[in-house]
């Protein structure tokens, strides 16, 4: 009844020449295609932007691109393949799996992976958990602070062990605090966790001052410069996968991610959160405490950012700064959004956010232009694979004929 | 008090898909007339005034507006023909004043002359009499205040012709009384009024003439005088229809509900539920009828412990223990918890009883998620019971993975009921429960809930038309306001009985009394 | 306490007023330019991104106008700077718009989206006029700049002089024009929302859509002005940075994360432009105050959390108090669509 007076009320009222209608069940395949055509798209226009710039051809992009991200066309990658001429293919692979840009850049896409993952929680009750950046730097601030003051107390794997554990506690107090005032009060959580970032950011610069290293520079520089204590080993696996692998971040995220699809696909909890999400008075119909789901999910999701500061620290940048998250609580936000929680979809994403923000910078250099146009390109894809969203969820629909014969 | 034709409606047809809201309905008001427009819910009212507003467009027929032929095709065509129309659910901005909300979307100079918009609007409620503080904000007001509000704000932009959709519903007798006393002068003033209503007493207070809708269908005008309350019932109700639906006779009749002096006020402090003594007994159908929002929906709701009460006890009594127990004061899980089963198909069902964007799967959860093991959930057995529901009930969808908001009405209501069925209640409640669904399904849903009485389950059906009442349920109480207007057995029952009980109570007539 | 002291006693300067001041009016330019936003239901988390777009674009048309006139003049530069900024940050809004609104998109994705595009345009054309310019890394478009910052003429007779009349001088006659703009485009913002007919017109969307819908008002119209007007408004706060607060010159990233401190001062202020203008000086105030203490550099970073601080309790004291008129627009963020009703 409702849909038909909708229906009949639009096409007998003065139509416009061109009306948006909501579009219901959109086939997931045709989803993707919509969704890579804006990409396609999107990257063409990049081409041209930088085309028009540098006179760059796509081709010198393509390679540039490839070394940055692959490591094809290094001497190493070269040597390799070259000694593995009889089997191309294994040459292929086992150069690729030896190549430090490769490992670089599932290291980075693993990161934005798990932030990505610690926001699906959230946004999937439709809580605006934008406050990822300062949940990362809590995390990575508590894994620091071990570093700094327990390397030479702890035994290695507990040093590991108590860095993940103080990481976890950090980011889950950081989500925690919004979390408790939106469900007691409910409080604006969008605005609330975005200025709990910058209170991070501060506290981060902060302690850069306390323990700074560098005699007033504001670092603290690389923490256990000589020891390597609490940092990941990178040679794991030895020559077979290169001396700078990042198999620790690729293992522990992957888990994590099927943990998380699980958790929100076939368990209790997740489907309290999938009801909140939807209407919170259907939760109550059902018994759900919707504050206390509130809580948790902030809980599990500031956590899990928490874990994201711990890899950044104890496996990438082996120190804190203020720009060590970089912006990913951010990025994070629009790869979960776009994903629209589909797990494979956000490999996907942080693939492709990774691969434009790292590949441009490459282009940049190369093409003669600087590191910051990469920020304009990945504008440009994002903008477009958000509009696509438009053409999933709605249609255009064209004034009939049969409106103006009712005149 | 004969004018011209301030509107006149020829033969207006309108349809909604397959469904006649409306069939070549004519009417007419005179200037300085009110005429009330009476029908039982669904008969078409609100949609035929909706044409004159601008939200809808006639299929076909015409209008004239103070003799000359028109088309309103949008809100605005409406408002420049002088058509003002105050509907159920109030168009306010929360956190305007009233002077704000009445000046908002008007043409003028760019700066607002607040002084001069209190000025005006003070001048009107002086000339008919409202009481309203032109600088209050619409979030401290009551819903007359808002009400009024909105009856200006068409009288600011100049308004001659008034429709009122069920102004009363939401006003305490004495607020009635005062807005009656209110379009009275307005009559005077030489306005046209209609005023969509279901109340007798109402009609027969204050309109000069009264116009019937029935199931879409112009049924007469009758001037006002000469009209009797039985006679509008008549008019309003029609001829009784024999239907085809079976009534097996009660089985092991016993009370398992019982609501003992139950009071309870909505969030403006209006009395929804007042004093209401009920027994629901296993092995019975027992139909609630009333005019919609007369408790109907708050007595459910509380009986399922999703509303709070003023004052007053609901016991439940288990078939199998003599013990009883308190239901007032329990959360609804609490109250599953126990051990009592009941089964509630809420008025909104996509808006609280199912998920929309879920399969029929995960709608199934939200009865039963809480089993299996600890931490997971267990989806075969509500796959499970989504395959036999398909089946046994015939739910047409492409597959039970699709979100069930993609289903159609007759659909969403079976995958509801069959869910709360299923969960094998001791006590059922649905509430309006083959609205907006065609004759088959709705003979399904009839059957679904005689097959719970044989079971010895205690129905509860609220519903709308009486005929169904008439022919399903076993006993039938009447809710007028809040109040219980009386329980009859709906074998011996008539038609008009039950349309003068849903329609007058002692205290209404006392209004129209003071009045006259 | 005496440290308390010696805080405040710093504070109560005239030189202290000036210059948190400046620091302050970019803030009021984006937080002016957000509340107008907001309160047409739209949170736009771009507008960091638009200020730097805003700073960049008055660089880039004075830069092109210095290069390519023999001898430029200041006043032709403050305008080409002022028409470039607002161009290049209307266009940002555009895109905002055309998403959110057209488009129904997310606004928080859409508005972060936006400001990784706006700071990477800003720093790379900065970058790149660089080059032009053979000086690394920023660009300096002098002439222009000093044109910003050019104060009445008989200003340091004035401040020269001390006492009251000096210090009045130093406090309300020593800044260049865009500060007495910014403070008039906030009370014009605040006498738009509050007096005019179209100032309720746009209230009334970002509380209701549907209700200003239903009284005639034309909500895709009135949401595409109100975002793209705020972004003019708050470009021309990255053109107050990059001109009169530092004399026409461009680092990257050198404005930092004033933006995110924009949006964290409409809640400080409630969403009221004339409460924005005095909290923008408050935190500029606090933005600076630790190059007024002697305090040690880490407990400098500490004073920084101050604004962040002090909006978190702005915005958890306003939802305990639960005073209606203290909360963000109702309908904010949610976009709006017709058939929805």
């Amino acid at each position: 009844m409702t849909n038909n007076s909708v229906h009949s009320k639009s096409s007998h009222l003065k139509e416009p020449l061109i009306r948006v209608a909501r579009r219901e069940g959109t086939s997931k395949l045709a989803a993707f295609f919509i969704k890579l055509l804006a990409i396609v798209l999107s990257c063409v226009v990049c081409l041209g932007v930088i085309y028009i710039l540098t006179g760059s051809t796509p081709d010198k992009v393509a390679s540039a691109m490839g070394g940055e991200l692959f490591g094809f066309g290094t001497r190493q990658m070269n040597n390799i393949m070259n000694a593995y001429s009889s089997s191309p293919l294994e040459g292929f692979f086992r150069g690729l799996l030896s190549s430090k840009p490769f490992w670089r850049t599932i290291r980075d896409a693993m990161i934005m992976l798990c932030v990505a993952i610690a926001l699906t929680p959230a946004f999937k009750m439709r809580f605006w958990n934008t406050g990822g950046e300062g949940q990362i730097l809590m995390g990575g601030l508590a894994t620091a602070t071990v570093m700094i003051f327990c390397a030479d107390k702890l035994s290695p794997a507990l040093l590991i062990i108590v860095m993940l554990l103080a990481s976890i506690a950090a980011g889950l107090v950081w989500g925690l605090i919004p979390a408790i005032f939106k469900a007691k009060w409910n409080t604006n959580e969008t605005l609330f966790t975005l200025m709990m970032n910058y209170i991070a950011i501060q506290l981060v610069l902060f302690f850069n001052i306390i323990w700074d290293t560098t005699g007033g520079a504001g670092y603290i520089g690389m923490i256990n410069k000589e020891t390597h204590a609490g940092w990941f080993p990178t040679d794991i696996a030895g020559g077979f996968l290169g001396t700078e692998n990042y198999i620790i971040h690729l293992l522990t995220v992957i888990v994590l991610t099927v943990l998380v699809y699980i958790y929100l696909g076939y368990t209790k909890h997740g489907y309290e959160i999938s009801v909140v999400g939807e209407s919170e008075n259907t939760a109550r119909y059902a018994g759900i405490s919707i504050k206390r789901v509130i809580i948790r999910t902030m809980c599990i999701s500031g956590a899990i950012c928490g874990l994201a500061g711990f890899l950044l620290v104890a496996g990438s940048t082996h120190t804190i700064a203020k720009d060590t998250s970089d912006n990913r609580g951010f990025t994070a936000i629009i790869v979960a959004w776009l994903s629209k929680f589909n797990p494979f979809m956000m490999i996907f994403y942080s693939f492709l956010i990774v691969f434009l923000s790292n590949g441009s910078k490459e282009i940049a250099t190369r093409c003669g232009l600087n590191e910051a146009a990469s920020d304009v390109l990945t504008g440009i894809v994002l903008f477009f694979i958000i509009a696509s969203d438009f053409f999933i969820n709605y249609r255009l629909v064209f004034r009939h004929k049969t409106a103006k014969e009712e005149k | 008090m004969t004018g011209t034709n301030a509107i006149e409606l020829k033969s207006i047809t309108k349809t909604f898909g397959s469904v006649v809201a409306n069939k070549d309905v004519s009417l007419s008001v005179r200037k300085g007339e009110i005429l009330s427009l009476l029908g039982e819910n669904g008969s078409g009212k609100t949609t035929l005034m909706n044409m004159l507003s601008g939200i809808y467009y006639p299929d076909s027929g015409e209008i004239y507006i103070n003799g000359e032929k028109v088309d309103i095709r949008s809100p605005k065509d409406s408002f420049d023909l002088g058509i003002g129309m105050i509907h159920q659910h109030f168009k306010l901005v929360d956190l305007f004043t009233a002077a704000e909300n009445i000046v908002l979307g008007m043409k003028g100079k760019t700066k607002v002359d607040m002084k001069a918009v209190v000025e005006k609007i003070n001048g009107l409620c002086e000339k008919y009499g409202f009481e309203l503080d032109p600088y209050k904000k619409i979030y401290n007001m009551s819903v007359s205040e808002k009400q009024t509000v909105e009856i200006i704000k068409t009288l600011y932009r100049g308004a001659n012709i008034l429709i009122l959709d069920e102004p009363t519903a939401v006003l305490t007798p004495q607020e009635t009384r005062t807005l009656f006393k209110i379009l009275k002068k307005m009559r005077e003033d030489g306005k046209a009024i209609i005023i969509i209503t279901h109340k007798l007493m109402e009609v027969l207070e204050l309109s000069d003439r009264v116009s019937v809708l029935r199931k879409g269908e112009y049924v007469g005008t009758v001037n006002t005088n000469e009209a009797t309350e039985l006679s509008l019932t008549e008019m309003m109700v029609g001829e009784k229809v024999t239907l085809d639906i079976e009534r097996p006779e009660p089985v092991d009749v016993n009370p398992r509900i019982i609501i003992k002096d139950v009071s309870c006020s909505d969030k403006n402090g209006i009395k929804v539920l007042d004093n209401i003594n009920l027994t629901v007994n296993s092995g019975e159908i027992l139909g609630i009828a009333g005019i919609a929002g007369s408790g109907q929906k708050e007595l459910l709701e509380i009986v399922a412990g999703l509303q709070s009460v003023d004052s007053g006890s609901v016991t439940y009594c288990p078939p199998d223990s003599d013990k009883c127990q308190e239901l007032i004061g329990k959360s609804p899980l609490q109250i599953r918890n126990l051990g009592v089963a009941l089964s509630f198909v809420p008025e909104d069902r996509l808006g609280m009883g199912l998920v929309g964007s879920m399969g029929m799967t995960g709608n199934m959860m939200l009865r039963s998620y809480r089993s299996g093991t600890k931490f997971f959930t267990d989806r075969k057995s509500p796959k499970k019971l989504s395959e036999d529901i398909v089946k046994q009930l015939g739910v047409v969808t492409p597959d039970i993975s699709t979100p069930v908001r993609r289903l159609s009405g007759g659909n969403v209501q079976k995958v509801l009921i069959g869910r709360e069925i299923a969960a094998s209640p001791t006590v059922l409640m649905t509430a309006y429960a083959v609205r907006g669904l065609d004759i088959n399904t709705s003979y399904t849903i009839y059957h679904l809930l005689n097959e719970q009485k044989k079971k010895g389950v205690a129905v509860v059906y609220v519903g709308e038309d009486l005929d169904v009442l008439l022919a399903l349920c076993d006993k039938i109480m009447v809710l007028c306001s809040g109040r219980i207007s009386g329980i009859v057995d709906a074998r011996s029952a008539t038609k008009e009985q039950l349309g003068l009980m849903m329609t007058k109570h002692s205290e209404e007539t006392e209004v129209g009394d003071n009045d006259k | 306490m005496e440290f308390i002291i010696s805080i405040l006693k710093a504070m109560f300067t005239p030189v202290f007023f000036s210059k948190a001041v400046s620091q302050g009016m970019p803030l009021l330019f984006g937080a002016t330019g957000e509340i107008i936003t907001e309160k047409a239901g739209h949170l736009n988390l771009g507008i960091p991104g638009i200020m730097y777009m805003g700073g960049i674009g008055g660089i880039t048309g004075a830069f092109i106008y210095e290069m390519s006139v023999e001898n430029p003049v200041g006043a032709v530069g403050v305008i080409i700077a002022v028409l470039s900024a607002l161009l290049f940050s209307v266009v940002g809004g555009l895109i905002y718009s055309v998403l959110t609104i057209s488009l129904h998109a997310n606004q928080n994705v859409t508005g972060l989206a936006l400001t990784t595009f706006g700071v990477g345009l800003g720093n790379f054309l900065g970058g790149s006029l660089s080059k032009l310019a053979n000086s690394p890394g920023q660009i300096n478009v002098k002439l222009t700049g000093d044109a910003f910052r050019t104060t009445l003429p008989f200003l340091k007779d004035l401040t020269s002089k001390g006492g009251f009349v000096g210090g009045f001088a130093q406090m309300f006659l020593s800044y260049g024009f865009l500060t007495y703009v910014a403070i008039i485009v906030a009370l014009l913002a605040a006498y738009f929302l509050n007096k005019t007919r179209y100032g309720l017109a746009l209230r009334a969307i970002g509380e209701s859509p549907a209700t200003a819908d239903a009284a005639g008002i034309n909500v895709t119209r009135y949401k595409y002005f109100a975002t793209c007007i705020g972004a003019g408004i708050a470009g021309l706060g990255g053109l107050y940075y990059v001109m009169e607060y530092f004399g026409g010159t461009w680092q990257n990233n050198g404005f930092g994360d004033r933006g995110w401190l924009a949006i964290a001062l409409v809640i400080f202020a409630l969403w009221k432009p004339v409460r924005a203008i005095w909290g923008s000086i408050v935190f500029g105030g606090l933005y600076i105050l630790f190059a007024s203490v002697t305090l040690s550099t880490a407990m400098t970073e500490i004073l920084n959390m101050l604004p962040y601080l002090v909006t978190l309790i702005v915005l958890i004291v306003s939802s305990f108090r639960k005073k209606r008129e203290y909360q963000p627009p109702q309908s904010l963020g949610l976009s709006y669509f017709r058939e929805d009703r």
